[in-house]
């Protein structure tokens, strides 16, 4: 999936709580607190290796069975997704925050600014995303940070594309205008009369650039040019296991299942009905 | 059609001014003196490291200022001049002609099997919206959409090659091994062309002409043939230019699980061996191929709509 998807999904309005909104909340709600609280409360270190251990089904000792090293997965699943939820988060806060501070900024100063904006988001927009990133990590592939570089680089710029295209358009409004006239000053315009319009819009892209960067992550571990093992990260867990396949198929299949529901529920929690 | 033409090559000179100066930028940052380590590579480590690592600073200019080698490395790339891998010391130009038919095949399989897969399932989720066709199609497209192409991919694999043993799971050669791969593209793309579909669809079926062509009692299929498909078709086909990002990221996730010889299998070990020559190439490819799938479809949407654009 791409960011770009986000510009095609009609926006649920923030009152209507659909069921599937409803749904996509309340997975988001539970996969959040079990990264959270997982680690807290499975005092095990998901790094920890016990041979005789090796591939357990689940059982007392191990709620969710433990992988090939004897490692529990249980830990390992809640480490996993509190690092996919928390990189995805950090990651799009980075991108976000730029984005849409130099969105405002080529909207309302136009001219030069705009143009010299407009450039560089066409430049990086020349690559696909993922290209960026991969480039960005032949400098020291398994790192985290060409990984975290690279995806708020390629993440940005919808957010900046969007709020320059909405907060034009807003600002061209008569009432925007008559406080301008008014002379108040653009912290306050931009700040209690752009921003409440294009927050609706925002958060939408927030969750898809936040699904977006937890596949991305997961992808780029698996085909072991991300995070590396014996980091619990869901997309290397899976490859990891894979040879066990035969052995131990619910072992492979719930980091698999871990990285659908996370972005199964953002996709659900943004969307409306229709589509 | 010409400005159409013209933005898609400047996107192209952009795609490889991009890569140029990413790569130039990340060898210059790379630890270690690069006169060193390709005098290592030559010559092997038994020779005189140090006088050789002087030949080829010399050579090959590595004590120019900066800006001046970035701009000669950006003219040999406008010469088409990708340089030598540093793993097999072939020339660049030479593996990508080899791995660019792969990916060629796989990319072009892909989209043909996303097209026959996602907008008929559109339309008929269209024509009747609301109906059953139209909910299923809806709770496939957004369980399909929240899969990784890999976790994807390794379901198809656990499934067919593992399971039902009808495709073998990795290599290349025959249209049984390509069978997987291009399913893995062609679903994670028919997933959103289907509902693009579906909606472009929709409007058209919402719209007065259609019904006039109904009331005056034209058959169903004379309807959908003439009436609906190519006024649906416009927004599904520029749907396609958003859906060569994907099909491009997609081919080096799929090209990597399969173990297909093309450029993203290439990419992905030239970033794991630091080959920064065989980066630069295979990211060159994949960001050409992306300007050329996105300029196909800039020209079939002006083929299908000639009206000029308002923009």
């Amino acid at each position: 999936m791409s960011i770009a998807d986000a510009a095609l999904i009609p926006l649920a309005s923030h009152r209507d709580l659909t069921p599937a909104r409803l749904c996509g909340l309340g997975l988001l709600a539970l996969l959040a607190l079990f990264a959270l609280l997982g680690p807290l409360l499975v005092s095990v270190d998901p790094t920890e290796q016990d041979f005789a251990a090796s591939l357990a089904p689940p059982s007392s000792d191990y709620l969710l069975g433990a992988d090939h090293y004897g490692r529990s997965m249980l830990a390992r699943l809640a480490y996993g997704a509190r690092l996919s939820f928390g990189l995805a988060l950090l990651t799009v806060a980075t991108a976000a925050v730029p984005g849409i501070l130099l969105g405002l900024l080529a909207a309302w100063r136009g001219g030069l600014v705009e143009r010299a904006l407009e450039l560089f988001a066409t430049v990086l927009l020349a690559l696909p995303g993922l290209l960026l990133v991969l480039i960005l990590l032949a400098f020291s592939p398994g790192a985290f940070g060409p990984l975290y570089l690279g995806l708020a680089l390629t993440l940005w710029i919808e957010f900046y594309r969007v709020t320059r295209a909405t907060a034009a358009t807003v600002l061209k409004q008569p009432h925007i205008e008559a406080a301008r006239l008014l002379g108040f000053r653009a912290p306050y315009l931009l700040r209690s009369l752009v921003l409440p319009e294009l927050r609706p819009i925002l958060t939408t892209l927030a969750a898809f650039a936040m699904s977006t960067a937890i596949i991305a992550i997961s992808t780029l571990s698996a085909i072991s040019v991300g995070l590396r093992p014996p980091t619990p990260e869901l997309g290397a867990m899976i490859v990891e296991l894979l040879p066990y396949y035969a052995e131990a198929p619910l072992h492979v299949l719930m980091p698999g299942v871990l990285i659908f529901l996370l972005v199964l529920g953002l996709q659900l929690a943004t969307r409306s009905e229709s589509r | 059609m010409a400005r159409l033409v013209l933005a898609r090559l400047l996107q192209a000179g952009l795609v490889v001014i991009v890569v140029g100066i990413l790569c130039f930028v990340l060898v210059r940052f790379l630890p270690g003196d690069p006169a060193m380590r390709i005098a290592a590579g030559r010559y092997g480590p038994d020779a005189n490291i140090t006088e050789a690592a002087e030949g080829v600073r010399r050579e090959l200019g590595l004590d120019r200022p900066v800006l001046v080698q970035l701009g000669a490395s950006l003219g040999q790339l406008a010469r088409f001049d990708l340089g030598r891998s540093v793993v097999t010391g072939l020339p660049i130009t030479k593996e990508l002609g080899i791995q660019l038919g792969a990916t060629l095949w796989l990319s072009g399989s892909a989209l043909a099997l996303s097209l026959l897969l996602g907008p008929p399932i559109g339309l008929l989720a269209g024509l009747r919206h609301g109906g059953v066709a139209d909910r299923a199609s809806l709770g496939g497209a957004i369980l399909l959409r929240s899969l990784p192409p890999f976790v994807l991919g390794l379901l198809l694999i656990l499934l067919f090659a593992m399971t039902l043993g009808m495709f073998p799971p990795a290599g290349w050669g025959t249209w049984r091994e390509l069978a997987l791969p291009a399913l893995t593209l062609a679903l994670g793309l028919a997933a959103v062309s289907s509902r693009v579909a579906r909606d472009s669809v929709e409007a058209v079926v919402r719209t007065p002409y259609l019904a006039y062509a109904r009331l005056k009692g034209l058959p169903e299929t004379v309807v959908v043939r003439r009436h609906v498909l190519r006024n649906a078709a416009i927004p599904v086909v520029s749907y396609i230019a958003l859906q060569a990002i994907y099909l491009i990221e997609g081919v080096v996730v799929v090209e990597t699980l399969f173990g297909i010889p093309g450029i993203g299998h290439a990419l992905v070990h030239a970033v794991i061996a630091r080959d920064m020559p065989m980066v630069q190439g295979t990211a060159l490819a994949m960001g050409l191929l992306f300007v050329v799938i996105a300029a196909a479809v800039d020209l079939a949407c002006h083929w299908l709509d000639p009206r000029p654009r308002r923009t």
